[in-house]
Protein backbone atom coordinates (compact mmCIF):
# COMPACT_ATOMS: atom_id res chain seq x y z
CA UNK A 1 0.00 0.00 0.00
CA UNK A 2 1.49 3.27 -0.70
CA UNK A 3 1.35 5.62 2.21
CA UNK A 4 0.31 9.01 1.74
CA UNK A 5 1.17 12.24 3.60
CA UNK A 6 -0.29 15.20 3.79
CA UNK A 7 0.92 18.76 4.13
CA UNK A 8 -1.22 21.98 4.00
CA UNK A 9 -0.54 24.64 1.46
CA UNK A 10 1.13 28.35 2.57
CA UNK A 11 -0.89 29.91 -0.50
CA UNK A 12 -3.69 29.50 1.72
CA UNK A 13 -5.89 31.69 4.02
CA UNK A 14 -8.23 29.30 6.81
CA UNK A 15 -10.36 29.93 9.36
CA UNK A 16 -12.05 28.06 12.12
CA UNK A 17 -15.89 29.10 12.58
CA UNK A 18 -18.09 27.59 15.05
CA UNK A 19 -16.74 23.76 14.23
CA UNK A 20 -16.27 24.42 10.29
CA UNK A 21 -13.02 25.17 8.59
CA UNK A 22 -13.45 27.95 5.75
CA UNK A 23 -10.26 27.52 3.47
CA UNK A 24 -9.57 29.86 0.54
CA UNK A 25 -7.15 29.57 -2.05
CA UNK A 26 -4.62 32.81 -2.21
CA UNK A 27 -3.76 31.70 -5.74
CA UNK A 28 -7.34 31.01 -7.64
CA UNK A 29 -9.70 32.56 -4.47
CA UNK A 30 -11.30 29.62 -4.68
CA UNK A 31 -13.14 28.17 -1.35
CA UNK A 32 -14.25 25.75 1.03
CA UNK A 33 -15.98 24.85 3.92
CA UNK A 34 -14.71 21.78 5.83
CA UNK A 35 -17.23 20.50 8.46
CA UNK A 36 -16.11 18.76 11.70
CA UNK A 37 -14.39 15.59 10.11
CA UNK A 38 -12.53 17.29 7.59
CA UNK A 39 -11.26 19.99 9.77
CA UNK A 40 -9.53 16.89 11.77
CA UNK A 41 -7.69 15.76 8.61
CA UNK A 42 -6.61 19.49 7.38
CA UNK A 43 -5.57 20.06 11.33
CA UNK A 44 -3.28 17.37 11.01
CA UNK A 45 -1.79 17.55 7.73
CA UNK A 46 1.47 18.42 9.13
CA UNK A 47 3.42 16.52 6.46
CA UNK A 48 4.86 13.81 8.35
CA UNK A 49 2.11 11.25 9.77
CA UNK A 50 0.33 9.53 7.30
CA UNK A 51 -2.80 9.86 6.27
CA UNK A 52 -3.93 6.35 7.08
CA UNK A 53 -2.86 7.21 10.58
CA UNK A 54 -4.41 10.24 10.77
CA UNK A 55 -7.42 8.73 9.77
CA UNK A 56 -7.93 5.81 12.32
CA UNK A 57 -6.37 8.37 14.88
CA UNK A 58 -8.55 11.89 14.39
CA UNK A 59 -11.64 10.46 12.30
CA UNK A 60 -11.66 7.14 13.47
CA UNK A 61 -11.64 7.39 17.00
CA UNK A 62 -12.96 10.55 17.18
CA UNK A 63 -16.25 10.19 15.17
CA UNK A 64 -16.53 6.36 15.10
CA UNK A 65 -16.40 5.90 11.52
CA UNK A 66 -15.79 2.42 9.94
CA UNK A 67 -11.80 2.43 8.51
CA UNK A 68 -12.41 1.34 5.18
CA UNK A 69 -15.55 4.31 5.07
CA UNK A 70 -13.24 6.96 6.70
CA UNK A 71 -10.40 6.20 4.46
CA UNK A 72 -12.03 6.35 1.62
CA UNK A 73 -13.71 9.70 1.81
CA UNK A 74 -10.35 11.01 3.12
CA UNK A 75 -8.77 10.00 -0.27
CA UNK A 76 -11.57 11.67 -2.00
CA UNK A 77 -11.10 14.63 0.12
CA UNK A 78 -7.16 14.92 -0.03
CA UNK A 79 -7.66 14.65 -3.71
CA UNK A 80 -9.84 17.55 -4.39
CA UNK A 81 -8.30 19.98 -2.24
CA UNK A 82 -5.12 18.99 -3.87
CA UNK A 83 -6.65 20.03 -7.06
CA UNK A 84 -6.61 23.27 -5.82
CA UNK A 85 -3.38 23.80 -4.66
CA UNK A 86 -4.98 23.93 -1.24
CA UNK A 87 -3.59 20.53 -0.14
CA UNK A 88 0.25 19.18 -0.78
CA UNK A 89 0.22 15.53 -1.24
CA UNK A 90 3.45 13.41 -1.44
CA UNK A 91 4.24 9.30 -1.08
CA UNK A 92 7.32 10.75 1.45
CA UNK A 93 7.35 12.46 4.38
CA UNK A 94 7.52 16.45 3.93
CA UNK A 95 10.22 18.18 5.62
CA UNK A 96 8.63 21.50 7.43
CA UNK A 97 10.25 23.36 4.28
CA UNK A 98 8.68 21.15 1.71
CA UNK A 99 5.56 21.30 3.53
CA UNK A 100 5.05 25.02 3.85
CA UNK A 101 6.27 25.74 0.17
CA UNK A 102 3.58 27.13 -1.99
CA UNK A 103 2.10 24.65 -4.85
CA UNK B 1 -4.36 72.49 -14.55
CA UNK B 2 -7.26 71.64 -12.89
CA UNK B 3 -8.25 69.96 -9.65
CA UNK B 4 -11.06 68.21 -8.01
CA UNK B 5 -10.99 66.04 -5.04
CA UNK B 6 -12.82 63.24 -4.80
CA UNK B 7 -13.62 62.13 -1.08
CA UNK B 8 -15.49 58.30 -0.45
CA UNK B 9 -15.44 57.20 3.18
CA UNK B 10 -12.55 59.31 4.44
CA UNK B 11 -10.22 58.63 1.92
CA UNK B 12 -9.62 61.08 -0.68
CA UNK B 13 -8.54 61.21 -3.93
CA UNK B 14 -7.28 64.23 -5.76
CA UNK B 15 -7.52 63.91 -9.61
CA UNK B 16 -5.42 66.66 -11.97
CA UNK B 17 -6.36 67.73 -15.55
CA UNK B 18 -5.37 69.95 -18.07
CA UNK B 19 -8.99 69.77 -19.70
CA UNK B 20 -11.54 72.14 -18.03
CA UNK B 21 -15.03 70.64 -19.53
CA UNK B 22 -13.64 66.88 -18.38
CA UNK B 23 -13.00 68.64 -14.47
CA UNK B 24 -16.65 69.99 -14.56
CA UNK B 25 -17.49 66.20 -15.88
CA UNK B 26 -15.89 64.95 -12.96
CA UNK B 27 -17.55 67.25 -10.51
CA UNK B 28 -20.85 66.65 -12.04
CA UNK B 29 -20.62 62.79 -11.48
CA UNK B 30 -19.42 63.30 -8.35
CA UNK B 31 -21.20 65.74 -6.89
CA UNK B 32 -21.68 65.45 -3.25
CA UNK B 33 -18.59 63.80 -2.66
CA UNK B 34 -16.20 66.48 -3.98
CA UNK B 35 -14.33 68.34 -1.38
CA UNK B 36 -14.09 72.21 -2.08
CA UNK B 37 -11.31 72.74 0.47
CA UNK B 38 -8.84 69.67 1.87
CA UNK B 39 -9.82 68.42 5.15
CA UNK B 40 -9.18 65.86 6.87
CA UNK B 41 -8.15 62.78 5.15
CA UNK B 42 -6.62 59.44 5.68
CA UNK B 43 -5.60 58.75 2.40
CA UNK B 44 -3.43 60.78 0.23
CA UNK B 45 -3.78 60.12 -3.26
CA UNK B 46 -3.26 61.59 -6.41
CA UNK B 47 -3.83 60.82 -10.00
CA UNK B 48 -2.95 62.94 -13.29
CA UNK B 49 -5.39 62.04 -16.01
CA UNK B 50 -4.25 62.11 -19.60
CA UNK B 51 -7.24 62.15 -21.80
CA UNK B 52 -7.43 60.25 -25.22
CA UNK B 53 -9.45 60.40 -28.21
CA UNK B 54 -11.16 56.42 -28.24
CA UNK B 55 -14.32 56.38 -26.40
CA UNK B 56 -15.64 52.92 -24.97
CA UNK B 57 -18.20 52.32 -21.97
CA UNK B 58 -17.80 50.07 -19.64
CA UNK B 59 -17.18 49.48 -15.27
CA UNK B 60 -16.16 46.47 -13.89
CA UNK B 61 -16.19 44.44 -10.71
CA UNK B 62 -15.09 41.03 -9.62
CA UNK B 63 -16.05 38.60 -6.62
CA UNK B 64 -15.07 35.48 -5.27
CA UNK B 65 -17.18 32.58 -6.49
CA UNK B 66 -17.80 29.75 -4.16
CA UNK B 67 -16.67 27.54 -6.33
CA UNK B 68 -13.40 28.54 -7.29
CA UNK B 69 -13.17 31.44 -10.26
CA UNK B 70 -14.07 34.82 -9.95
CA UNK B 71 -17.34 35.38 -10.97
CA UNK B 72 -18.85 38.61 -12.41
CA UNK B 73 -21.92 40.76 -10.83
CA UNK B 74 -22.23 43.74 -12.67
CA UNK B 75 -24.24 44.00 -15.77
CA UNK B 76 -21.66 46.18 -16.88
CA UNK B 77 -18.65 44.20 -16.43
CA UNK B 78 -15.89 43.12 -19.32
CA UNK B 79 -13.22 40.41 -18.29
CA UNK B 80 -10.51 42.44 -19.74
CA UNK B 81 -8.85 44.05 -17.08
CA UNK B 82 -6.46 43.51 -15.66
CA UNK B 83 -5.00 44.52 -12.04
CA UNK B 84 -1.26 43.85 -10.92
CA UNK B 85 1.20 45.15 -8.76
CA UNK B 86 4.99 45.09 -9.33
CA UNK B 87 6.82 46.57 -6.47
CA UNK B 88 4.88 49.64 -4.88
CA UNK B 89 3.10 50.33 -8.50
CA UNK B 90 -0.51 48.80 -9.23
CA UNK B 91 -0.96 48.59 -12.85
CA UNK B 92 -4.31 48.72 -14.61
CA UNK B 93 -5.43 48.06 -17.92
CA UNK B 94 -8.76 47.54 -19.61
CA UNK B 95 -9.67 48.73 -23.25
CA UNK B 96 -10.92 51.63 -21.89
CA UNK B 97 -8.23 52.98 -20.08
CA UNK B 98 -4.62 52.41 -18.90
CA UNK B 99 -3.33 53.22 -15.40
CA UNK B 100 -0.66 53.42 -12.82
CA UNK B 101 -1.00 53.99 -8.74
CA UNK B 102 2.57 54.11 -6.65
CA UNK B 103 0.74 52.64 -3.60
CA UNK B 104 4.31 54.25 -1.87
CA UNK B 105 4.01 57.85 -3.25
CA UNK B 106 0.45 57.86 -3.38
CA UNK B 107 0.92 59.17 -6.91
CA UNK B 108 -0.44 57.66 -10.05
CA UNK B 109 -1.65 58.45 -13.60
CA UNK B 110 -4.77 57.55 -15.74
CA UNK B 111 -4.96 57.57 -19.67
CA UNK B 112 -8.42 57.68 -20.97
CA UNK B 113 -11.21 59.11 -23.07
CA UNK B 114 -13.58 61.86 -22.10
CA UNK B 115 -16.13 59.86 -20.06
CA UNK B 116 -16.43 59.22 -16.85
CA UNK B 117 -17.37 55.83 -16.60
CA UNK B 118 -13.50 54.58 -17.28
CA UNK B 119 -12.72 56.91 -13.94
CA UNK B 120 -15.20 55.48 -11.86
CA UNK B 121 -13.55 51.76 -12.96
CA UNK B 122 -10.06 53.30 -11.63
CA UNK B 123 -11.59 55.17 -8.23
CA UNK B 124 -13.32 51.37 -7.48
CA UNK B 125 -10.07 49.65 -8.09
CA UNK B 126 -8.33 51.82 -6.09
CA UNK B 127 -10.71 52.36 -3.21
CA UNK B 128 -10.65 48.56 -3.24
CA UNK B 129 -7.01 48.33 -2.74
CA UNK B 130 -6.99 50.64 0.38
CA UNK B 131 -9.31 48.87 2.20
CA UNK B 132 -8.29 45.72 1.86
CA UNK B 133 -5.05 46.03 3.57
CA UNK B 134 -7.28 47.12 6.64
CA UNK B 135 -9.92 44.59 6.59
CA UNK B 136 -12.48 46.90 5.20
CA UNK B 137 -14.26 46.84 1.53
CA UNK B 138 -16.15 47.50 -1.02
CA UNK B 139 -18.93 45.27 -1.47
CA UNK B 140 -21.97 44.79 -3.63
CA UNK B 141 -24.60 46.17 -1.78
CA UNK B 142 -27.79 48.77 -0.95
CA UNK B 143 -27.09 50.42 1.96
CA UNK B 144 -29.23 52.70 4.06
CA UNK B 145 -29.43 54.62 7.59
CA UNK B 146 -32.41 54.44 9.77
CA UNK B 147 -32.88 56.02 13.19
CA UNK B 148 -28.55 56.89 12.93
CA UNK B 149 -28.06 52.91 12.46
CA UNK B 150 -27.09 52.05 9.15
CA UNK B 151 -27.92 48.61 7.06
CA UNK B 152 -27.01 46.80 4.10
CA UNK B 153 -28.64 44.96 1.85
CA UNK B 154 -26.20 42.59 -0.37
CA UNK B 155 -27.04 40.89 -3.35
CA UNK B 156 -25.92 40.05 -6.78
CA UNK B 157 -27.83 41.62 -9.65
CA UNK B 158 -31.19 40.96 -9.60
CA UNK B 159 -31.52 40.20 -5.94
CA UNK B 160 -33.22 43.51 -5.19
CA UNK B 161 -30.86 46.26 -3.91
CA UNK B 162 -32.52 48.66 -6.00
CA UNK B 163 -36.20 47.51 -4.75
CA UNK B 164 -35.28 47.43 -1.34
CA UNK B 165 -33.78 51.32 -2.03
CA UNK B 166 -36.94 52.21 -3.44
CA UNK B 167 -39.06 51.03 -0.86
CA UNK B 168 -37.17 52.97 1.91
CA UNK B 169 -39.48 54.99 4.12
CA UNK B 170 -39.01 59.04 4.08
CA UNK B 171 -36.74 59.05 7.26
CA UNK B 172 -34.29 56.79 5.38
CA UNK B 173 -31.32 58.39 4.47
CA UNK B 174 -30.16 56.20 0.83
CA UNK B 175 -25.74 55.56 1.12
CA UNK B 176 -26.16 53.20 -2.47
CA UNK B 177 -28.17 51.40 -3.97
CA UNK B 178 -25.23 49.33 -5.69
CA UNK B 179 -21.71 49.77 -3.97
CA UNK B 180 -21.46 49.67 -0.25
CA UNK B 181 -18.55 51.44 1.72
CA UNK B 182 -17.81 49.53 4.71
CA UNK B 183 -15.39 50.42 7.21
CA UNK B 184 -13.96 49.47 10.68
CA UNK B 185 -14.87 51.93 13.37
CA UNK B 186 -13.84 50.37 17.45
CA UNK B 187 -15.10 47.75 17.20
CA UNK B 188 -17.61 47.75 15.16
CA UNK B 189 -17.99 48.54 11.86
CA UNK B 190 -19.32 52.07 9.70
CA UNK B 191 -21.31 52.29 6.41
CA UNK B 192 -20.49 55.08 3.92
CA UNK B 193 -22.27 56.59 1.38
CA UNK B 194 -20.96 56.40 -1.91
CA UNK B 195 -21.78 57.88 -5.47
CA UNK B 196 -21.55 54.40 -7.09
CA UNK B 197 -25.30 54.46 -8.23
CA UNK B 198 -26.65 51.41 -9.75
CA UNK B 199 -30.23 51.25 -11.59
CA UNK B 200 -31.35 54.25 -9.18
CA UNK B 201 -29.27 55.96 -10.80
CA UNK B 202 -28.75 58.69 -7.91
CA UNK B 203 -25.64 59.24 -5.98
CA UNK B 204 -26.02 58.46 -2.29
CA UNK B 205 -25.68 60.73 0.39
CA UNK B 206 -21.97 61.37 1.54
CA UNK B 207 -22.60 60.66 5.17
CA UNK B 208 -22.06 57.99 7.51
CA UNK B 209 -23.58 55.56 10.86
CA UNK B 210 -22.60 52.58 12.99
CA UNK B 211 -23.62 49.86 10.56
CA UNK B 212 -26.36 47.66 12.44
CA UNK B 213 -26.94 44.47 10.38
CA UNK B 214 -26.44 43.15 6.95
CA UNK B 215 -29.26 41.55 5.40
CA UNK B 216 -28.72 39.14 2.55
CA UNK B 217 -31.09 39.63 0.09
CA UNK B 218 -33.62 36.94 -1.42
CA UNK B 219 -36.91 38.09 -3.37
CA UNK B 220 -39.82 35.82 -2.07
CA UNK B 221 -43.53 35.69 -1.04
CA UNK B 222 -43.03 37.17 2.65
CA UNK B 223 -41.22 39.53 4.72
CA UNK B 224 -39.04 37.48 6.97
CA UNK B 225 -35.90 37.62 8.85
CA UNK B 226 -33.63 34.83 9.22
CA UNK B 227 -30.37 34.17 10.89
CA UNK B 228 -26.89 33.28 9.43
CA UNK B 229 -25.00 30.65 10.47
CA UNK B 230 -21.27 32.22 10.65
CA UNK B 231 -19.12 30.09 7.69
CA UNK B 232 -22.38 31.06 5.46
CA UNK B 233 -22.23 34.81 5.97
CA UNK B 234 -18.94 34.47 5.20
CA UNK B 235 -19.43 32.96 1.85
CA UNK B 236 -22.14 35.18 1.26
CA UNK B 237 -19.89 38.26 2.11
CA UNK B 238 -16.96 36.80 0.08
CA UNK B 239 -19.20 36.26 -3.01
CA UNK B 240 -20.80 39.97 -3.14
CA UNK B 241 -16.56 41.87 -2.06
CA UNK B 242 -15.62 43.58 -4.57
CA UNK B 243 -11.92 42.82 -5.22
CA UNK B 244 -10.24 43.23 -8.59
CA UNK B 245 -6.33 42.00 -8.28
CA UNK B 246 -4.97 38.87 -7.98
CA UNK B 247 -2.80 39.50 -5.48
CA UNK B 248 -2.31 36.23 -2.97
CA UNK B 249 -1.48 39.09 -0.12
CA UNK B 250 -4.49 41.28 -0.72
CA UNK B 251 -6.73 38.07 -1.26
CA UNK B 252 -5.94 36.78 2.28
CA UNK B 253 -6.70 40.63 4.07
CA UNK B 254 -9.92 40.42 2.09
CA UNK B 255 -10.26 37.10 3.19
CA UNK B 256 -9.22 37.78 6.80
CA UNK B 257 -11.49 41.25 6.65
CA UNK B 258 -14.77 39.03 5.50
CA UNK B 259 -13.85 36.21 8.62
CA UNK B 260 -13.38 39.53 10.91
CA UNK B 261 -16.87 41.54 9.93
CA UNK B 262 -19.12 38.30 10.69
CA UNK B 263 -17.64 37.90 13.90
CA UNK B 264 -18.87 41.40 14.64
CA UNK B 265 -22.06 42.46 12.58
CA UNK B 266 -24.76 40.20 12.71
CA UNK B 267 -25.46 38.75 8.74
CA UNK B 268 -29.35 37.79 8.35
CA UNK B 269 -31.45 36.41 5.16
CA UNK B 270 -34.01 39.18 4.28
CA UNK B 271 -36.82 37.78 2.18
CA UNK B 272 -39.11 40.34 1.02
CA UNK B 273 -41.77 41.41 -1.07
CA UNK B 274 -42.19 44.32 -2.93
CA UNK B 275 -43.96 46.73 0.00
CA UNK B 276 -43.02 49.20 1.92
CA UNK B 277 -43.37 46.91 5.37
CA UNK B 278 -40.61 45.39 4.92
CA UNK B 279 -38.83 47.87 6.56
CA UNK B 280 -41.25 48.00 9.22
CA UNK B 281 -40.31 44.54 10.09
CA UNK B 282 -36.57 46.23 9.58
CA UNK B 283 -37.24 48.45 12.40
CA UNK B 284 -38.69 46.06 14.65
CA UNK B 285 -35.83 44.35 14.51
CA UNK B 286 -33.79 46.79 15.12
CA UNK B 287 -35.48 47.31 18.00
CA UNK B 288 -35.45 44.55 19.69
CA UNK B 289 -31.64 44.37 19.02
CA UNK B 290 -31.69 47.72 21.20
CA UNK B 291 -33.46 46.55 23.96
CA UNK B 292 -31.64 43.58 23.87
CA UNK B 293 -28.49 45.27 23.98
CA UNK B 294 -30.12 47.27 26.99
CA UNK B 295 -31.53 44.02 29.07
Amino acid sequence: MTITYIARSSAIASRVIADETMVMSVVDSTFFTLNEVASAIWGAADGVTPLHEIVARDVCDQFEVPVDEALTDAREFVRELSRHGILRVSDEPMPPAVAQGTP
Amino acid sequence: MEHVVVEIGGVAIALRTDSPEFARMVEERYMGFVLQGIGPITSQIQFDIELRDSDRRDSSALAFDEHGSEIEHDAEIEDDLEVACRGSVWHMRRGDFNAEWDSRSGRGCIRQAVNPYSLDSVLRIVHSLVLARRGEFLVHAASAIRNGRAFLFAGVSGAGKTTISRLAPADATLLTDEISYVRKNGSGYDAHGTPFAGELARVGEHCSAPLETLYLLHQGPENRIDDVPRVAAAQALLRNILFFARDAELVQCVFEGACEFVDRVPVRKLTFRKDAAVWDLIGQTQAQEERREQG
